[in-house]
């Protein structure tokens, strides 16, 4: 029959194209090896040879500069705008063209771009990747410029620049800047007669006041802090611990302060309870929960106030995040980088320099409330000081001080990916903290090299 | 005469075929032999290409090794397996069945037809949202439906590292079925009525006529959606980036295309992705030529 040969072929035909397909999907990835590959001298001449002295000698050129960034996309776009217009004002001869992605596709995007050649003059990074880049040498270093331009370095904040070095070298410059404190709902304090948060809160207050709250109604939680990687590399050292060793050479993470970190953890929410299951969360998200007015305290970022000062509609305030044998604080911050190859690598500077360190700049992010600027003026902060609630916003800065940041490893997505893995573990009761994280260091001294 | 006809016939053919065979080497051929090339390489697909410095290190088949000795193939390997044990049987039951019932003269059968196809439609970010609603624990109509029939309290599904690849089946069955279930109907319209006729005389009931009859004049089809469901399922991964963020509790669903993702493009180990998705070529490969041998076993290509 006719039809049942033409149905064999057919059977064949979508066979060999849905293997090329599969092919193809690692095929995707290569568009730009194929592109890379017609430009094989683009790094033959890297420009990182060429000086910053040596460009300066022609400074009245007309240049333009490509910043590639992902956070000047929807509501914040006008902001950014903003701040390009102040700098081509004072820089009238230099040009810059904007160019941004969407978060969801940028890092591929920028990863083809890069590979090929083709990366803009200026771009942005979220530290994980900025890690990545930086250690595969794809960023130029930017110290010459500090040098030549005698930058004040004392107009950011210290760890926030030093976030963005690498061994030993300065691959790029923080622009915004956002840390993570803790978030308290007043009237479920009031309601379960339980002490407000201070600066001098250690983990035990902490959990008392969760154990208070969550002792009102089955439905209201104490606390929420994820247990994840990003809190966890924080949390140990508030223990004294660490995920590395000193000279950082091999991984610490089953240390006993490690584990006793995890052990608290673990315990809030499968012992105490004093925070949700995934199961008892069921989806809703942490935000939404304080929001509901169902969750005492929450460990987040700076990042929610917008959201939180139009939907909260109880009291909430805000406090320095609580320790415990010392208190260690982090943050989130997008870097600035320059690109090695980039013919305009001195008006590049200047442009991340103004986006970073600038008061113009600093003014335009505080006044719009996008994130925080990473400086330390004290009369542009003033203005970010007297927005209300929270009335305690005094502690964003406070918690400055006790800043750490995360290892820099090569590797850092997969490290954080893989100790994530193994802290949802630990968090679901299927391991204990001890056997969660003996598992982790294996596989962490297996997979991820260090130096 | 016939000869310049003949070249123009051929000139004509090649300006057709020209486009597309452009499109399919520059987007498919060339990128599948480069990816090939770059498995034996330690790229990180960050650096541009320059061999002469060393940029990537060729280190042979160093990849493949390090992938086949180290413990996560193997892993997920078996969570691709767990879900083809239990996607392959369900949506094969399922797509005969949603075809023998849309092979009646109901009334308004067509817009059944359409009915069972729209998920087939629906994108699978879309897809895969509704089912997170569906199979979440608390207000997930699946677990209300669970305890008010049978009375179980129902797993929370997406985020318990048992339940969360079963999870991922039902909603890819429900999205699969429709299209299957058309391939399914075809082949159940192309069967002659007069086999049904005459087995009916000779007194065979409904469960002989259908595995005597339809099984077997249905196999061509069956061996199809077979192949495309095996092929399809070593290649899952939009339900698992969408409905388990990042491969679900612990890893529990992560899959060989999700890794090789995660490795291309997070990790920035372009030449292990590589290796990664020529081994499953490999397997795939393997696995559809091993079907094509049976298939003499059990496919009836002439009634």
């Amino acid at each position: 029959m006719v039809k049942l040969r033409f149905v064999k072929a057919l059977t064949i035909i979508v066979i060999i194209a849905m293997v090329s397909v599969i092919a193809a999907c690692s095929g995707g990835n290569d568009k730009n090896a194929a592109e890379s590959s017609g430009t094989p001298s683009a790094s033959d001449s890297p420009k990182a040879s060429e000086s910053p002295k040596e460009t300066s000698e022609a400074p009245e050129e007309n240049v333009t500069v490509k910043f590639g960034n992902f956070s000047g996309a929807g509501d914040t776009a006008k902001y950014l705008t903003q701040m390009q217009e102040a700098f081509e004002k004072e820089h009238p001869n230099i040009k810059i063209e904007i160019e941004t992605i969407a978060y969801g596709d940028y890092f591929t995007q920028m990863q083809t771009r890069v590979a090929a050649g083709q990366a803009p003059d200026a771009y942005e990074l979220n530290y994980e990747n900025f890690v990545s880049y930086a250690k595969k040498g794809v960023l130029l270093d930017i110290n010459p410029f500090f040098e030549a331009t005698q930058f004040d370095k004392s107009t950011l904040n210290q760890q926030a620049l030093n976030a963005f070095s690498a061994d030993g070298t300065q691959y790029g410059m923080p622009g915004s800047f956002s840390n993570v404190l803790l978030i308290y709902n007043k009237e479920l304090f009031a309601e379960a007669n339980a002490e407000l948060p201070t600066n001098d809160w250690t983990w035990k207050e902490f959990d008392d006041a969760a154990a208070k709250i969550r002792a009102l109604d089955k439905n209201t939680f104490g606390v929420f802090q994820p247990i994840q990687f990003h809190e966890f590399y924080k949390l140990v050292q508030q223990n004294d611990g660490s995920l590395l060793n000193a000279d950082k050479t091999a991984f610490t993470v089953n240390s006993p302060e490690n584990v006793e970190t995890l052990q608290r953890l673990v315990d809030r929410v499968l012992k105490s309870n004093v925070m949700p299951t995934q199961a008892q969360l069921s989806g809703v998200g942490d935000w939404d929960l304080f929001k509901a007015g169902r969750l005492g305290m929450i460990v987040t970022g700076v990042w929610a106030f917008s959201d939180f000062m139009q939907n909260v509609k109880f009291e909430w305030d805000v406090a320095v995040e609580p320790g415990n044998k010392k208190k260690a604080t982090h943050f989130f911050s997008n870097g600035l980088v320059i690109n090695k190859d980039s013919k305009v690598a001195e008006a590049a500077f200047e442009w991340i320099k103004f986006l970073s360190s600038s008061k113009e700049a600093a003014k335009i992010r505080v006044d719009a409330g996008w994130e925080l600027p990473a400086v330390t003026y004290p009369d542009v902060l003033e203005a970010y000081l007297k927005t209300t609630p929270p009335a305690n916003r005094q502690a964003v800065f406070d918690s400055l001080e006790f800043l750490v940041t995360p290892p820099v490893i090569e590797q850092f997505t997969e490290m954080a990916d893989i100790l994530g893995i193994h802290l949802t573990a630990a968090s679901e009761g299927a391991k204990s903290a001890q056997e969660a994280l003996d598992d982790a260091q294996k596989e962490l001294t297996d997979k991820i090299k260090l130096q | 005469m016939r000869n310049k006809r003949d070249r123009m016939k051929w000139l004509t053919i090649v300006l057709f075929l020209l486009p597309s065979t452009i499109g399919l080497l520059v987007f498919s051929i060339i990128p599948i032999f480069y990816s090939l090339i770059i498995s034996f390489t330690d790229w990180n697909g960050l650096n541009p290409w320059n061999l002469a410095a060393g940029t990537p290190d060729f280190i042979g088949f160093g990849n493949f090794k390090a992938i086949l000795e180290g413990e996560e193939f193997w892993r997920v390997l078996k969570n691709t397996m767990y879900y083809i044990v239990l996607y392959i049987p369900l949506i094969l039951a399922a797509s005969v069945l949603a075809a023998i019932l849309l092979n009646n003269a109901y009334r308004a059968i067509g817009l059944y037809r359409v009915i069972f196809f729209i998920p087939v439609l629906t994108s699978w970010v879309a897809a895969a949202l509704i089912w997170k609603w569906l199979l979440s624990d608390d207000y997930g109509p699946v677990n209300a439906i669970l305890s008010f029939v049978a009375g179980i309290d129902g797993p929370a599904w997406l985020q318990d590292r048992t339940w969360a690849m079963p999870g991922i089946v039902f909603a890819s069955i429900w999205k699969d079925m429709g299209f299957f279930a058309l391939i399914m109907l075809g082949g159940l319209q192309a069967i002659n009525p007069a086999y049904y006729e005459a087995a009916h005389i000779d007194g065979a009931n409904f469960w002989k006529r259908f595995t005597r009859i339809t099984i077997p004049l249905l196999s061509p089809m069956l061996f199809f959606v077979l192949i495309m469901c095996i092929i399809n399922s070593f290649q899952l991964f939009p339900q698992v980036m969408i409905m388990t963020q990042d491969a679900g509790p612990y890893g529990s669903t992560q899959v060989m295309v999700e890794r090789i993702y995660k490795f291309a493009f997070k990790y920035y180990k372009m030449g292990y992705a590589s290796s990664f998705s020529w081994i499953l070529f490999v397997i795939i490969f393997a696995f559809t030529a091993i079907q094509m041998k049976l298939q003499k076993k059990w496919v009836h290509y002439d009634s």
